[in-house]
C-alpha cells in the first residue's frame, strides 16, 4: 500500500463569532491542501466564516484514566454558580 | 441495515465477564459514551470497526446507483439536487471512516478489504437504478429505512460513532423529502411517469425490506450488540415500523405496495406483510446481486486509477516540506 | 436565482445602435440585432458552464479520494447554478419564452454555442483538472470582465459567480502546481494533458462579428481582451508547476458557432435524454 495522506483534525468558527469548534477529521496531504478540504467538506452548507486544521497525531488528549482527578473536583465547588445564592426578587435582575 | 449481518460472539453474562468487561458494560447502561482511548473489550473495537466500516462502504457504494442518473437527471435543479444529495454521501462515508479510524484502522486499510471483498456494504445498492423513478424510490425507501436505522444510532455507546451520525442525520433530512417530492410529481404526472414510479415500487419495495437485515428469529448474533448499545433496536422492529410509516405514504401517492398480504392488523397496531425472499438477500450478499461486480468494479476502478494522483500529491507535500525546513531554521 | 431588472432599460435599442453604428458605420442596423448577438453571447457563457458542469459532475462517485469527489461536486454545482442564471438570461433575452431548461433540454448540438475545451472527454484525473485550471483561469477573467457590463443583470450573476469561479481556480492550480511537481508519473500525465488541451485554448479568446457587437454594447467583454491575464496566469501556475507551455499556436475552433466535436452529441443523447423520450412531462 503506498503512502496514506495523514488524518487531520477540523474546527470551525461560525456565523456568529463563537469559538472555533471541532467538526470532524479528514484526509489531505499538507495542511494547506487540508484546508481546501475542510472548506469542500465541511462547510457545504454556510457553516462558517473561519477554518482551523492540526494533524491529528499532534493533538495531545488527557487521559481517560485520570478522568476522576481531573474533573470531578470542581463538581463540588458549587458557589461558583449564579444559583448558588439567593438574591430577593425585589432587588431585580441580577 | 447498511450494516448487515455484524456478527459477535454470544452474549456474554455477568457472571462470565472480567471485572474490567462488567465495569466497561455497566458504564454503557448508565448511558455514558466511550471514546476512543479508553479501554474497551477487544470484541467491541471489532465488532464496531466491522460495523461502521461497513456502513462507511455501503455510503461510497451508494453513491453509484443514483450517481449513475446525474448526467441523464431531466432538469438542471434535479440534477443540482441529486448531485448534492450523492455528494453529501461522500461525506457521510468520510466522517464514518474517519470514526473507524479512531479505533486504529486506516482509512486505506478499510478500503483494501472492500475492494478485496473482505468487507460487505449493504445489499440494497447491488441493485440496478433502472429509471428516473428510481431517484425518486431510492430517496423514499432506501434513504426512509436507513434513517430509521440511523436515527436511534446517535444514542450509540461509542463517541465517534454517534457524532458522525448526529451530523449524517442533520444532512439527510432533505434526502428522503426530495425522494418523496420526484414520487409526487410522477404519480401525478402522466399516464407514462405514473407506471415508472409503480414500477420503482415494485422492484424496490423488497430489497428495502432486506436492509434491516434477516428476521431476529435466524439473527443469533445480536444481542451482544444491543446490550454494548452498537445495535439499538432489533431488525424486525425496524422493519415493522418502515412498513408502517411507508405504507401510508405510497397510499398517498395512489401507489399499490407490491403484496397481496399487506393487511391492518388492528390488534397489534401495524401492517401485517409478506417476508422478502431470503434466498434472494443470501444471493445478494455472497456477491450475486444483479450489480455487485459492478458496483465492486467500480470502487476498484476508482481507487486503482487514482493511485498515481494521490502518490502524487503526497511526493509534493514532502518536496515542499523539505524546501521550507531549512528556511524555518534560520 | 436573484430577481433581476425587466430587459427593456429604456437605453438598450439606442446603445445596440450606437454600437453598431460604431462598428459598421455604413450598414443601418435593425433594432433587435443587438438583443440577437446578446442572446448569442449569453450561450456562449451558460453553454460552456453547462457543458463543464455535467463533464465534471462525471467523476461523482469514482474520484481517486472521497476528499476530491466533494470538491469537484462542489464545482460542478456551481457550474449548474452559474448555467440556471446565464441561461435563463438568455431566454428572457431572446423574448420567445424560452426557459432555462428548454435551452439545456431541447436544443440540438448545432445549437449549442460552448467552447470546444468544455466537451473534451474527462480523461484521467489529471486531464480533468488540467482542462479546469486552463477553463477557470479563462473563466474568472470573463467574470471579472462582466462585472462591468452595461447590463446591470449580466453584472449582478457575474459578481456572484466570480466569487466562487476564484475559488475553483485557487483549487485547480494548486493541483496542477502539486501534481506538476510531483512524482515523475504525475508530472508525465499532467504535461501530456497539457499538451493534449492547449490547442483547445486558443478557442477562448477569438472574436467574431457577434462578440464584436455584443462588446460594442458594453454587455459582454470582448474575448481578445482576456488574453493577456489569462497567459500570466497560465505562465506563473505552469512555471510553479514545473511544466513546459506547447509551443503550437494552432487553435481548434468552431463551438462558438454550433461546430462541435463528436463528443457534443453523447453529452446531449444523455442529458436530454428524459426529455426527449417523454415530451411535455414535468419532473
Amino acid at each position: 500500500m503506498s503512502k496514506e495522506w495523514p488524518l487531520w483534525e477540523v474546527f470551525i468558527r461560525g456565523q456568529h463569532g463563537l469559538n472555533h469548534r471541532h467538526v470532524g477529521s479528514l484526509h489531505a496531504p499538507d495542511a494547506e491542501m487540508a484546508i481546501l478540504n475542510a472548506r469542500d467538506v465541511y462547510t457545504r452548507r454556510n457553516e462558517g466564516v473561519s477554518i482551523w486544521v492540526v494533524k491529528s497525531v499532534d493533538i495531545t488528549a488527557s487521559s481517560p484514566s485520570e478522568k476522576g482527578p481531573l474533573f470531578e473536583p470542581s463538581n463540588s465547588k458549587v458557589y461558583r454558580h449564579p444559583t448558588f445564592y439567593d438574591i430577593p426578587e425585589e432587588v431585580g435582575h441580577m | 441495515m447498511y450494516a448487515q449481518l455484524v456478527s459477535t460472539d454470544g452474549l456474554k453474562k455477568p457472571e462470565e465477564m472480567t471485572p474490567e468487561e462488567r465495569a466497561f458494560q455497566e458504564r454503557i447502561d448508565r448511558g455514558e459514551k466511550i471514546e476512543p482511548k479508553e479501554w474497551m473489550p477487544e470484541g467491541y473495537r471489532k465488532t464496531l470497526i466491522r460495523q461502521i466500516g461497513q456502513h462507511a462502504h455501503s455510503e461510497i457504494v451508494g453513491q453509484l446507483p443514483e450517481g449513475n442518473w446525474i448526467t441523464r437527471a431531466p432538469t438542471l435543479e434535479r440534477k443540482a439536487i441529486l448531485l448534492a444529495k450523492v455528494q453529501d454521501e461522500a461525506g457521510h462515508g468520510l466522517y464514518l471512516y474517519c470514526a473507524a479510524e479512531t479505533l486504529g484502522v486506516s482509512r486505506d486499510e478499510l478500503m483494501e478489504l472492500l475492494h478485496k471483498g473482505k468487507m460487505k456494504y449493504s445489499s440494497i445498492f447491488n441493485y440496478p437504478t433502472l429509471t428516473w423513478a428510481d431517484m425518486g424510490a431510492v430517496g423514499w425507501l432506501v434513504d426512509g429505512a436507513a434513517i430509521m436505522n440511523q436515527v436511534p444510532l446517535q444514542r450509540t455507546s461509542f463517541g465517534p460513532y454517534s457524532r458522525a451520525m448526529i451530523r449524517i442525520c442533520k444532512e439527510e433530512s432533505f434526502h428522503q423529502r426530495q425522494g418523496y417530492a420526484i414520487m409526487m410529481k410522477m404519480a401525478s404526472g402522466t399516464p407514462a411517469q405514473k407506471a415508472m414510479a409503480q414500477d420503482a415500487l415494485n422492484r424496490l419495495w423488497y430489497p428495502s425490506l432486506m436492509m434491516f437485515g434477516p428476521s431476529d428469529k435466524d439473527s443469533v448474533h445480536s444481542a451482544q450488540s444491543m446490550a454494548w448499545k452498537i445495535k439499538m433496536n432489533t431488525n424486525d422492529e425496524l422493519r415493522q415500523k418502515f412498513v408502517d410509516q411507508t405504507v401510508p405514504q405510497a397510499e398517498y401517492l395512489g401507489l399499490t405496495v407490491p403484496d397481496p398480504n399487506l393487511k391492518w392488523n388492528e390488534e397489534k397496531g401495524g401492517y401485517d406483510f409478506s417476508e422478502p425472499d431470503w434466498s434472494e438477500f443470501f444471493d445478494v450478499i455472497a456477491g450475486n446481486g444483479p450489480c455487485n461486480k459492478d458496483r465492486l468494479g467500480a470502487r476498484v476502478k476508482a481507487w486503482d486509477d487514482g493511485a498515481w494522483f494521490r502518490e502524487g500529491l503526497v511526493a509534493h507535500a514532502e518536496k515542499a516540506a523539505a524546501r521550507k525546513a531549512p528556511v524555518a531554521a534560520e | 436565482m436573484p430577481s433581476l431588472p425587466d430587459m427593456n432599460t429604456p437605453d438598450v435599442a439606442e446603445l445596440a445602435r450606437g454600437a453598431a453604428a460604431a462598428s459598421r458605420a455604413t450598414e443601418v442596423p435593425t433594432p433587435d440585432a443587438g438583443q440577437e448577438a446578446f442572446f448569442e453571447a449569453l450561450l456562449r457563457i451558460g453553454d460552456s458552464t453547462l457543458i463543464l458542469g455535467h463533464r465534471v459532475s462525471e467523476w461523482c462517485g469514482h474520484s481517486p479520494a472521497l476528499e476530491e469527489d466533494i470538491a469537484l461536486a462542489n464545482v460542478a454545482l456551481d457550474l449548474i447554478g452559474q448555467t440556471q442564471m446565464w441561461l435563463g438570461l438568455a431566454g428572457e433575452v431572446e423574448g420567445k419564452g424560452r426557459s432555462a431548461d428548454d435551452l439545456a433540454y431541447l436544443r440540438d448540438a448545432w445549437d449549442f454555442r460552448n467552447l470546444l475545451i468544455v466537451e473534451r472527454p474527462n480523461g484521467d484525473f489529471g486531464h480533468t483538472l488540467m482542462r479546469q485550471f486552463l477553463f477557470d483561469a479563462y473563466h474568472l477573467e470573463l467574470l471579472k470582465a462582466l462585472a462591468g457590463s452595461s447590463d446591470p443583470r449580466v453584472a449582478e450573476i457575474a459578481v456572484k459567480a466570480a466569487k466562487e469561479v476564484a475559488y475553483h481556480l485557487e483549487r485547480s492550480s494548486d493541483l496542477v502546481i502539486r501534481l506538476g511537481d510531483g512524482t515523475d508519473e504525475s508530472h508525465r500525465r499532467m504535461q501530456a494533458a497539457l499538451e493534449a488541451l492547449w490547442p483547445y485554448t486558443g478557442e477562448m479568446f477569438l472574436s467574431d462579428e457577434k462578440d464584436a457587437e455584443a462588446a460594442a454594447a458594453g454587455r459582454i467583454a470582448d474575448p481578445a481582451s482576456l488574453r493577456p491575464a489569462w497567459e500570466r496566469t497560465v505562465r506563473d501556475v505552469l512555471g510553479a508547476a514545473t511544466l513546459t507551455i506547447p509551443e503550437g499556436a494552432f487553435a481548434h475552433k468552431g463551438g462558438k458557432r454550433g461546430v462541435h466535436t463528436e463528443h457534443l452529441g453523447y453529452i446531449l443523447a444523455d442529458m436530454q435524454f428524459l426529455q426527449r423520450a417523454y415530451p411535455g412531462a414535468t419532473w
